[in-house]
């Protein structure tokens, strides 16, 4: 079975060797669905991508995490409840509070594990409008400091694919204040509010910053002509590439 | 007293139901059947006790009744679909590598992949239980994908409901697009296009169709059979429930007690997780190479995947009922074998791979539990506790079902029909011609219920996920890449026009295959196989079954024509309200190819000043039209099928994608060319001024006309000025009608067409997306 073609393993990226030494781990869970689409970000941001499977019980030498996007057990119950208790979450919960503070990065889905895990504050209800929706979605980019955002201008505004049916963030307003106060909404909706968001808030890191959560997709604006049709449609690929200098600038 | 009371068997103690054994059959010949509650009329059940010279056991007559099905055997189409394997020639059977006949037919796409795609019906589940109807139609036809061994990698879906404005319409559409959403969405599954179309003719006959594409290479096609005495048979994936039995439950004599549940959903019950499972692990396990045979359950159950694997193999199989994992304890070996709950797959496995198999199930946690083995007795057995239930020629069950020539003749009202034309009629008063009427004409065109913006559909399904799509809607053809590496990919376009069909079924049906050959063309993609999913009424009505045969000869002739095989499909019959048949609506997926998908052409225009040029003539063809049909007429004779035309169009189109030499590509169909103009503006909103003396010139019509007919082999076309003088020689070297209508004008944020009131860009797209959200919030 020649499945890899598939996953972007035959893409071939003149990566910075330093670079492609970077492992990034890519969590799949059953019912996760991007994982695929987030191992071809790390490939094509020149770093080597490397399969978590969410019963595993280490990480290995991963030096980042991704929590793709999906339907984690289905997400009958609630949006990550489930997933949030798989054994290999609980050691990404252990690392990314750890003195090393692993970076991680959780997208919908994901974003969702990482608020039912309690790393990232608040939660995501149904959509306001109570339906899926799938579109090409502004953001402007709050925070360019953590570990996921270097690579972006403060203010930047980037467009990156929105899919989802419980997108809806919501916290309440002591947190939200807390969340401004600190500068820990990385990611806001710009021009439209897909889903009812608290403040328009599309996502938020820990306070360390090494830890962020958002709804859209950046994983699907990677390459161009395959992702938005605003833009490059590459405007996700500085997530990768952040985490990559922040990787290879720590080990400096 | 001294004498022991006389105790049943052991086995029979525990039983919770009266078991009918083939033993027990052939002792009482006389006990009567619910056949014909079953479905099975009385020649069918005649042939049924000719072929097992008894009477069948209840198992066996349940299983003999729902494969005899007309949903299952196709026993009124079945020699009319014999002309879609008749008439192949061998240019067209050379990318063939799996034909009609298994779960999905398989196209070589080269380099050592191969694509394999069907689409399916389900309609009346749809219109029951839209969420569940829809949501298991998508389902189904993925796992008849993956049955083949291939990675699902996309699904389309076209769509038929009722008048927009009528109250029930609504309940449809909403519950089938959230089904099909929420079960695609879950499986990872880009939505890449599909169709929407409201008519009164389906407002108690919805058709949901379902389309789903999947890759592999050459060496990871599976197949449907149960080969190797002593290799296991396996059931694995989701319990087997009580749902979807639907006449099953006459054969609920056989139990013994009342107190199983009673309300049970006709419709089955989808869970899009199960199926994503489901999905990775059969994909892990032809990884492996850890089945010899692989089947879906879908409609008829472990009725249909035993009989199907078994007779498609060494002939033979031994089957234990009891060992099916059940929902429903309470469930009598009939509803077992007849109960079509989803996310189920059987696979035949050698006795060495049992290991492997059962750590890839525990990996991703999916039961299973091992039935029996292939046998090569030439039967099929199944057996409960032991007991031997049913005992029969697997063939006999999915193969040597009843054929019917059903009788069938040109309905008489067909002339009158056809001598109804638009032009003249008394919908017809007040053509606009007027440069104000005329925009308004069009305002209304494009706002209307089958022309109008489609995103509200489209919004809710997710279109990027995988990363591979390449094109979606609202463009021609949904493209998705195949090959990271060399950028080899797919072209899928879905049309059909039951207007058309009704009007004249054979040439209907050939314009069903035309436009979507045409929209694949128009990508960039040569088109290379042909699916299709034909939705006709009662065939039991010679009226219908004319239109039947009429719409697969037309089909099949014209895939002759222009040299694309059928490599599967689907029937689906009796979608009527009481005598009151749907339109007959051949819907027709045409599969295209790609060397690199990144040569696609988009269906509008961006750069300013590039010219755009009308390939094909014009004629008077407004009998069948939108715009008729927004007047409320529906007579005539359709736009004229010209199949040597539209090969030449898709070669020019295919040619110029492939060298660059346009920019934008968007086929005329429905609405004509006031349509594709204002779909080519809002594409990117990027506007035209556009000027037709040339092809009114030349063409002898109107302005009126030029804009509404819906003449066939045309498309629209945005050349930039350093390729024009190349495209134009190769229309002309080819023979084939071009003219300059106009330019792309990217500053006026207009579409100014000479005799007709310049129309804004901002009040065509309110126009054009305001119907879908007015009539569904």
């Amino acid at each position: 079975m020649t499945e890899l073609p598939l996953i972007g393993e035959a893409v071939a990226v003149a990566a910075h060797p330093r670079l492609a030494g970077a492992k990034i781990g890519v969590v799949t869970f059953p019912g996760t669905l991007d994982d695929r689409d987030a191992a071809r970000a790390v490939r094509l941001a020149g770093a080597t991508p490397v399969e978590l499977w969410h019963a595993g019980t280490t990480l290995g030498d991963v030096d980042a995490v991704v929590i793709p996007g999906g339907f984690s057990y289905g997400d009958y119950l609630r949006a990550g409840a489930i997933a949030r208790f798989a054994p290999l979450m609980s050691k990404i919960i252990d690392a990314a509070n750890s003195d090393a503070k692993l970076p991680v990065l959780g997208i919908c889905n994901g974003f969702q594990i990482l608020t039912e895990s309690h790393l990232l504050p608040g939660s995501m209800i149904k959509n306001d409008h109570l339906k899926f929706m799938c579109r090409d979605q502004v953001l402007r980019v709050e925070n360019n400091t953590t570990a996921w955002t270097g690579d972006y201008a403060a203010g930047q505004e980037i467009t990156v694919p929105l899919k989802n049916q419980d997108g809806q963030y919501i916290a309440d307003e002591k947190t939200l204040d807390a969340l401004e106060a600190e500068g820990r909404v990385v990611f806001r909706y710009v021009g439209f509010n897909p889903n009812g968001s608290r403040r328009d808030i599309a996502g938020i890191s820990n306070a360390a910053g090494n830890v962020v959560g958002l709804m859209p997709h950046p994983e699907h604006a990677v390459e161009a002509g395959f992702g938005p049709e605003l833009g490059s449609g590459t405007e996700g690929l500085g997530f990768f590439t952040s985490v990559l200098n922040k990787i290879v600038g720590d080990n400096k | 007293m001294t004498e022991t009371p006389a105790v049943a068997a052991p086995a029979e103690t525990t039983r919770k139901f009266n078991i009918d054994t083939v033993e027990h059959a052939a002792k009482t010949p006389d006990t009567e059947l619910p056949w014909a509650e079953l479905g099975l009329k009385q020649n069918e059940f005649d042939e049924v006790v000719k072929v097992l010279g008894r009477r069948p056991t209840g198992a066996e007559l349940a299983m003999y009744s729902v494969m005899w099905s007309e949903h299952c055997s196709y026993k009124s189409s079945k020699n009319h679909l014999r002309q879609f394997g008749d008439k192949v020639t061998e240019e067209m059977k050379k990318d063939m590598l799996v034909g009609i006949g298994e779960n999905a037919g398989v196209t070589n796409l080269g380099d050592g992949w191969a694509v394999t795609f069907k689409i399916e019906s389900h309609n009346s589940p749809s219109f029951v239980e839209p969420y569940q109807g829809a949501a298991t139609g998508i389902g189904g036809i993925v796992r008849d994908i993956i049955s083949m061994g291939a990675r699902p990698v996309a699904v389309m879906d076209p769509l038929r409901f009722g008048a927009i404005d009528h109250p029930d319409t609504a309940r449809v559409m909403h519950g089938a697009v959230a089904g099909i959403g929420g079960y695609g969405n879950s499986l990872g599954l880009p939505n890449i296009g599909g169709e929407m179309v409201f008519d009164s003719v389906y407002q108690g006959n919805p058709l949901v169709n379902a389309l789903a594409v999947g890759v592999m290479r050459h060496e990871d096609i599976r197949l449907a059979n149960a080969s190797g005495k002593g290799n296991k048979v396996v059931l694995f994936g989701a319990r087997t429930g009580g749902d979807g039995i639907g006449g099953a439950s006459v054969l609920a004599s056989e139990s013994f007690d009342d107190t199983k549940p009673s309300k049970r959903p006709a419709v089955q019950v989808g869970d899009p997780f199960a199926e994503k499972v489901l999905i990775e692990c059969c994909l892990e396990l032809f990884k492996g190479s850890l089945v010899e045979g692989i089947q879906d359950l879908g409609a008829a159950g472990i009725s249909c995947a035993t009989s199907e694997l078994a007779s498609n193999g060494d002939g033979g199989m031994e089957v234990e009922l009891t060992s099916v994992l059940l929902r429903d304890p309470t469930l009598t070996p009939g509803e077992i074998l007849m109960s079509e709950s989803q996310e189920r797959m059987m696979a035949v496995v050698t006795p060495e791979n049992i290991a492997a198999f059962e750590a890839v199930m525990d990996k991703w946690a999916v039961e299973y539990s091992w039935l029996g083995e292939v046998t090569d007795t030439g039967r099929l057995i199944i057996t409960w506790e032991g007991d031997v239930i049913v005992d029969v020629d697997p063939r006999t069950v999915a193969h040597d079902g009843p054929v019917y020539d059903r009788p069938y003749a040109r309905p008489e009202w067909q002339d009158a029909v056809q001598a109804d034309s638009f032009t003249g009629s008394v919908q017809d008063t007040g053509r606009p011609s007027a440069p104000a009427d005329l925009a308004a004409a069009i305002t209304e065109l494009v706002a209307s219920p089958n022309m109008c913006d489609k995103s509200w559909i489209t919004k809710q399904y997710d279109r990027y996920v995988g990363g591979n799509t390449a094109m979606a809607f609202p463009d021609d053809a949904g493209v998705v890449r195949v090959d990271e590496e060399t950028g080899l990919g797919v072209a899928l376009a879905t049309d059909a026009n039951g207007r058309y069909t009704y009007l004249d079924p054979y040439h209907g049906a050939q314009l069903a295959l035309a436009e979507a050959y045409r929209n694949v063309a128009t990508s960039g993609a040569v088109p290379m196989a042909v699916s299709d999913c034909l939705n006709f009424g009662s065939p039991e009505d010679p009226d219908v079954m004319w239109q039947l045969a009429e719409a697969i000869r037309g089909l099949s002739d014209a895939c002759m024509v222009l040299g694309i095989p059928v490599t599967g499909g689907n029937v689906s019959l009796y979608n009527q309200t009481g005598t009151t048949p749907i339109h007959p609506s051949p819907v027709v997926a045409v599969l295209g190819k790609f060397d690199d998908v990144a040569r696609r052409t988009p269906s509008g225009w961006k750069e300013d000043g590039q010219a755009i040029y009308l390939l094909g003539t014009t004629a008077a063809e407004l009998d069948g039209s939108e715009w008729s049909n927004m007047r409320g007429h529906l007579g005539g004779l359709p736009p004229k099928v010209d199949l040597e035309a539209e090969r030449e169009l898709g070669q020019i189109l295919i040619n110029a994608s492939r060298d660059g030499m346009v920019d934008s590509a968007h086929d005329l169909s429905e609405g004509g060319l006031a349509a594709a103009l204002v779909e080519s503006s809002l594409r990117y909103g990027v506007g035209a001024r556009i000027a037709l003396q040339d092809v009114l010139d030349r063409d002898g019509v109107d302005l009126f006309t030029a804009l509404f007919s819906e003449t066939q082999g045309r498309a629209v076309v945005a050349v930039p000025r350093s390729e024009e003088i190349r495209f134009t020689d190769m229309c002309t070297a080819r023979g084939f009608a071009h003219v300059r209508i106009g330019v792309v004008d990217a500053e006026g944020g207009t579409l100014e067409i000479n005799g007709v009131e310049t129309m804004n860009l901002d009040a065509l797209r309110e126009a054009h997306e305001a119907t879908l959200p007015k009539y569904f919030g």
